[in-house]
């Protein structure tokens, strides 16, 4: 598939703003001590809404017709698409009464501004997994089409989000909380845990092949004109194809640069080495995003003369 | 209720891409049109096009044979492009079962081409929308065109009568016989998406082998000599 970049920035940054936002939600309610601090959780609440906002807008840009997209609220019993952009609208009014709750109250927040955290703690998530589905629900698209998908959104989401709440804390508060930190080491490792299993998963083959597209499960079929002399909307969506040798070497350096590397500096728990290890873990994940987009392989290219997806 | 869809027959398409072009000229003055190019009569053209036709080598040589495969919209029973859209734009009629695009409605996002396995939906990029075949919607119903030419473009047009147009779900039709008769197969039928249309496999001919090449008489007189003097 041909990744977007407006996509890929889009669900990279959004991505971490949710997380960010529940992760803080949930560890002041549930009394973190560095979380009782009300310049803290305003500037989380006002950084992650920047950074949902920056990808919301980001998203729009790979819309064709973007005129047409307050529709896209229409489908919501069928669509996943469309359950994410009511879920994310619906965040938008309970998270700023949230952070209207600290600007007013401080950390103390009464019932009710709390109660309007924890659901906009909720939505943020809800609308991580909607964006998740709308590729995991493809069927079109085998590297997609499985609870890896969810899985991987909301562990790259909540981790990227802790990586941010650890850099806010330490730089707001001389050092980095072990609380904080052990979380954010915790989800790395389940971040990379979650990308190996799913980096082995799509290496095993399955799936429709050229056979079954073309009905001739008999014999041996192969691509001799696909009937365009310039290149499609289908070859340019679909087509997209990166030697193996150069995923490989990304493979790597996404590893590196959103798993290991950040590990490392987190370890270290300075407040340079974590701002450094939220700043590389974001762009691990637009490598990791980018990846995710350049290995999935739609059934419609065996039409164009792959064997098998 | 119907179930309107197309057959088409393997053995006697010859690949003409007359269908396609017949397709292109309806639909860019049609009711979704039009189709844009771009570069139209450059280097580089490229355009939106509703069918396509691909061609295959299936079997190996000597027992091989070339299948030309047209490609339109399958208008689907399952149609996972409707299911996905979030505008509404993409719809599938309840009373003949035709899948089309509300250009009015579509905002753009590609994802019902994501959805659609075979490669049905075209983006058109001058007009920001998607564009698919829409069973030549805006001829079957119309009644100022003769009874016999209330029929998609692309089968009127195709030379050797491999396109054929009518309703599944009545027994009798020409395409319900078609496809009982010479088991008529869905594309891809794993992917679950139920597509109306079918398509007739090649008839099962005897191979005709390529003759054999008699070496000339010397040749054949050297090729004894060896025999006898390597014993
Ligand atoms: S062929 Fe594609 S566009 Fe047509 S109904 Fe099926 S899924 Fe939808
Ligand atoms: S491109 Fe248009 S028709 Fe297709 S899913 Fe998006 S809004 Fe619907
Ligand atoms: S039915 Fe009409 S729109 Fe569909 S492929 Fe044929 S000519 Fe094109």
């Amino acid at each position: 598939m041909h990744p977007a970049f407006s996509v890929l920035i889009f669900t990279v940054t959004s991505g971490a703003g949710y997380g960010l936002f529940a992760l803080m939600v949930l560890a002041q309610l549930a009394g973190l001590n560095a979380l009782q601090d009300s310049t803290l959780l305003l500037s989380g609440a006002v950084l992650a809404l920047l950074m949902i906002t920056i990808g919301l807008l980001s998203s729009t840009l790979h819309l064709a017709n973007p005129k047409n997209a307050w529709r896209s609220f229409a489908r919501f019993r069928t669509s996943w698409l469309s359950r994410e952009a009511v879920f994310a609208v619906l965040f938008y009014p309970v998270a700023l009464l949230y952070l209207f709750g600290i600007y007013a109250q401080g950390s103390e927040l009464s019932s009710l501004y709390s109660a309007c955290g924890v659901v906009a703690a909720l939505l943020a998530m809800v609308t991580l997994f909607c964006t998740s589905m709308i590729y995991a629900s493809l069927k079109t698209i085998r590297q997609w089409c499985t609870a890896l998908t969810p899985l991987n959104y909301l562990s790259m989401g909540l981790m990227s989000g802790a990586l941010c709440l650890a850099t806010l804390q330490a730089l707001l508060q001389d050092g980095l909380s072990p609380v904080l930190r052990s979380a954010g080491l915790g989800l790395i490792a389940l971040g990379a845990v979650v990308k190996l299993i799913y980096l082995f998963w799509i290496g095993k083959p399955a799936g429709a092949t050229i056979k079954t597209a073309t009905g001739f499960t008999q014999a041996s079929v192969r691509l001799l004109d696909a009937g365009h002399s310039a290149g499609t909307f289908l070859t340019n969506e679909f087509g997209y194809t990166v030697a193996a040798n150069k995923l490989l070497r990304l493979r790597f350096a996404m590893v590196a640069l959103a798993f290991v590397v950040p590990f490392l500096l987190l370890m270290q728990g300075h407040a340079a080495a974590t701002v450094l290890a939220a700043l590389l873990a974001l762009a691990g994940l637009l490598v990791e995003r980018w990846l995710f987009f350049a290995e999935a392989r739609h059934v419609v290219r065996l039409y164009h003369g792959d064997q098998r997806t | 209720m119907a179930k309107l869809g197309l057959v088409v027959d393997l053995d006697t398409c010859v690949g003409c891409h007359g269908c396609a072009t017949a397709c292109k000229q309806w639909n860019t003055s049609g009711t979704i049109g039009p189709l844009s190019d771009k570069d139209p009569y450059g280097r580089d053209p490229s355009g939106t096009w509703l069918n396509r036709v691909r061609t295959y080598e299936v079997g190996d040589t000597p027992n091989s044979k070339t299948v030309h495969m047209p490609m339109s919209c399958m208008h689907c029973e399952d149609a996972a492009c409707v299911t996905v859209c979030p505008t509404g734009a993409s719809y599938k009629r309840k009373e003949d079962g035709i899948v089309l695009v509300d250009q009015d409605k579509c905002m753009g996002c590609n994802l019902c081409s994501w959805a659609c396995p075979y490669g049905a939906r075209e983006l058109d990029p001058q007009a920001g929308t998607m564009k698919k075949c829409t069973l030549c919607v805006d001829r079957i119903y119309d009644e100022k065109l003769p009874q016999a030419e209330r029929q998609p473009a692309c089968v009127l047009t195709c030379p050797t009568s491999s396109r054929v147009f009518g309703d599944f779900d009545d027994p009798n039709s020409d395409v319900s016989r078609l496809t009982r008769e010479r088991g008529g197969q869905q594309l891809m039928p794993e992917l679950g998406y139920n597509p109306v249309n079918t398509y007739l496999p090649p008839r099962n001919k005897k191979v005709v082998e390529s003759y054999q090449i008699k070496p000339s008489l010397g040749a054949t007189l050297k090729q004894w000599v060896n025999k006898v003097i390597t014993r």
